[in-house]
């Protein structure tokens, strides 16, 4: 099987004034080429230091992560990242924002070529019309449209989400949620996203890979069995028993992961 | 209508003050010496317009030049206490120790190092006194720039000077104008401290001390007002510049 990424057995501590703090023990992941993983955990389990292993911000104390054959050994242009802060630059426009990464990856590419690009993405997430407005200018779902955009302007292999949706309000976030599919119909890319809400795992996921509590290791791998509706997802299918199931299956392997007991009733 | 406005409340409020200040000292019938009115000033300027003048460029350029001085090295010491902890830890102190240091206890140690230059201890002392806010200022402005901001460059391999041109010092930008808005006030208030302690001095604070010395009360009110003016044209100056290169901070009125 061709896996896009692959994560072996990767162990990692931080070093602080107590001691090594262990966050990952031997993490185990395979994301094959063009699908889409949605790591959940309980909070402070190390979801975020696996998106900065993965983009070759920092190096595992043991372990390897593989991309496309390769060996991370520090950061790579085939990346794309996106955070649950926008982070986008005040002072520069929303399309300018957009074209950034473009600048840093092909620096050689003519600026019409870099805003025709920008302006595609942007019609897809329905941002047309606000290119020239500054980010101060949007609401918080426009703002993290355009920090998507951004992070899949220069066609990355590998797109990088941490809680991205995380502090939307809970229409937007699935407005966002069906956003991210219609990319996905139009952009080829394999996705690792990292999330607290299990309905977004379950309807952005094919894979739900639960982490186990700090140190975290893979506990639990979901195959995503979606209601199938002919094409795109739809939201409604979370509402079917099927997904229910999944949901159930989750919860419970959240509560192991938390170190309690799924049998002990409403938690 | 706005912009009317905008230019008539300042010039308004500052009528009134005169208005109250000749009231004041003809209310108390205070002679020149105790304090000179603003009828007075018409006077001081029309005999000594040209002094004023040179005394004017003196005093504007020499402050102008250690404002200069003072954004390049505050700016070179923020930028490596922002990127270095250790170097944030070891310059702090000194800073603030150097900060501390009455400057006018500075004038003399300058006119004694560097004996008759005297524009250039001008400058000095423009840039001495200056330098700091703008130094801690961008210091912070860096140091405490989101990880993330920096991870979305860095992930794609970009340089740390890449990092630093399109995305740290872009976004110092507003804390650094608001350093030099203070900056060009105390450049300004040190350039006149050399040029009315130093003997012999230029500038328009050498005409203060000529006042002083002949008993000239309006002019030394005349100078103080001229200083004033000076002082305004530098800040909005500042503030113009602010405009261009960091406006986009400026978040829209409701």
């Amino acid at each position: 099987m061709n896996h896009l990424i692959e994560i072996k057995g990767v162990t990692h501590a931080y070093q602080t004034p107590n001691g090594p703090l262990p966050v990952l023990d031997d993490l185990n992941l395979a994301v094959p080429e063009g699908e889409f993983a949605a790591v959940v955990g309980p909070s402070g389990c190390g979801k975020s230091t696996l998106t900065r292993l993965v983009t070759g911000l920092m190096k595992p104390d043991q372990g390897e992560v593989w991309l496309h054959g390769q060996l991370v050994k520090s950061p790579r242009k085939t990346v794309g990242m996106a955070f649950q802060n926008p982070v986008l630059l005040e002072w520069r426009t929303i399309l300018d924002n957009v074209i950034l990464p473009l600048e840093i990856v092909a620096p050689s590419m003519p600026r019409a070529d870099r805003e025709a690009r920008a302006m595609e993405l942007l019609d897809l997430v329905g941002l047309t019309g606000f290119e020239n407005k500054r980010p101060s200018e949007l609401s918080g779902g426009m703002r993290q449209r355009a920090s998507l955009c951004r992070a899949i302007v220069h066609k990355p292999e590998v797109l990088i989400m941490d809680e991205p949706f995380g502090a939307l309000d809970a229409f937007t976030r699935e407005d966002l949620w069906q956003t991210m599919h219609a990319l996905r119909a139009q952009e080829p890319f394999t996705a690792v996203l990292i999330t607290h809400d299990l309905r977004e795992s379950v309807y952005l996921g094919d894979q739900v890979i639960v982490l186990s509590g700090r140190p975290a290791t893979t506990q639990f791998v979901l195959d995503v069995d979606y209601p199938d509706d002919g094409g795109l997802r739809k939201i409604d299918g979370l509402y079917t028993p099927q997904c229910a199931e999944m949901l159930a299956t989750l919860r419970d392997q959240i509560k192991i992961a938390q170190g309690r007991d799924p049998e002990a009733g409403l938690h | 209508m706005q912009t009317f406005q905008k230019i008539a409340t300042p010039i308004l409020a500052i009528l009134i003050f005169v208005i109250l200040w000749e009231a004041l000292v003809w209310v108390n019938d205070w002679p020149d010496f105790v304090m000179a009115s603003p009828s007075d000033l018409p006077a001081a300027y029309s005999r000594f317009w040209e002094l004023f003048l040179t005394g004017a460029w003196d005093t504007l350029w020499r402050t102008v030049l250690g404002l200069l001085l003072a954004v390049v090295v505050g700016t070179a010491i923020g930028m490596v206490m922002g990127f270095s902890r250790i170097a944030r830890d070891a310059l702090y102190p000194l800073l603030v120790g150097f900060n501390a240091v009455p400057k006018a206890t500075l004038v003399p140690v300058l006119a004694l190092l560097f004996v008759g230059q005297h524009n250039f201890n001008t400058v000095m002392m423009a840039f001495l006194i200056s330098f700091f806010p703008i130094a801690v200022s961008v210091g912070i402005g860096l140091s405490t720039l989101e990880p993330e901001y920096r991870d979305i460059l860095r992930s794609l391999g970009a340089s740390r000077f890449t990092i630093f041109r399109k995305i740290a010092l872009p976004k110092t930008l507003p804390e650094f104008f608001g350093a030099l808005k203070v900056s060009v006030t105390l450049a300004f208030i040190g350039t006149n401290l050399v040029e009315i302690i130093s003997p012999h001095g230029k500038g328009l604070g050498a005409l203060f001390l000529s006042g002083q010395t002949n008993s000239n009360y309006p002019l030394m009110f005349a100078v103080l007002i001229a200083l004033a003016v000076l002082g305004i044209l530098l800040y909005y100056a500042v503030v113009a510049l602010e405009k261009i290169f960091a406006g986009w901070a400026e978040r829209p009125q409701q």
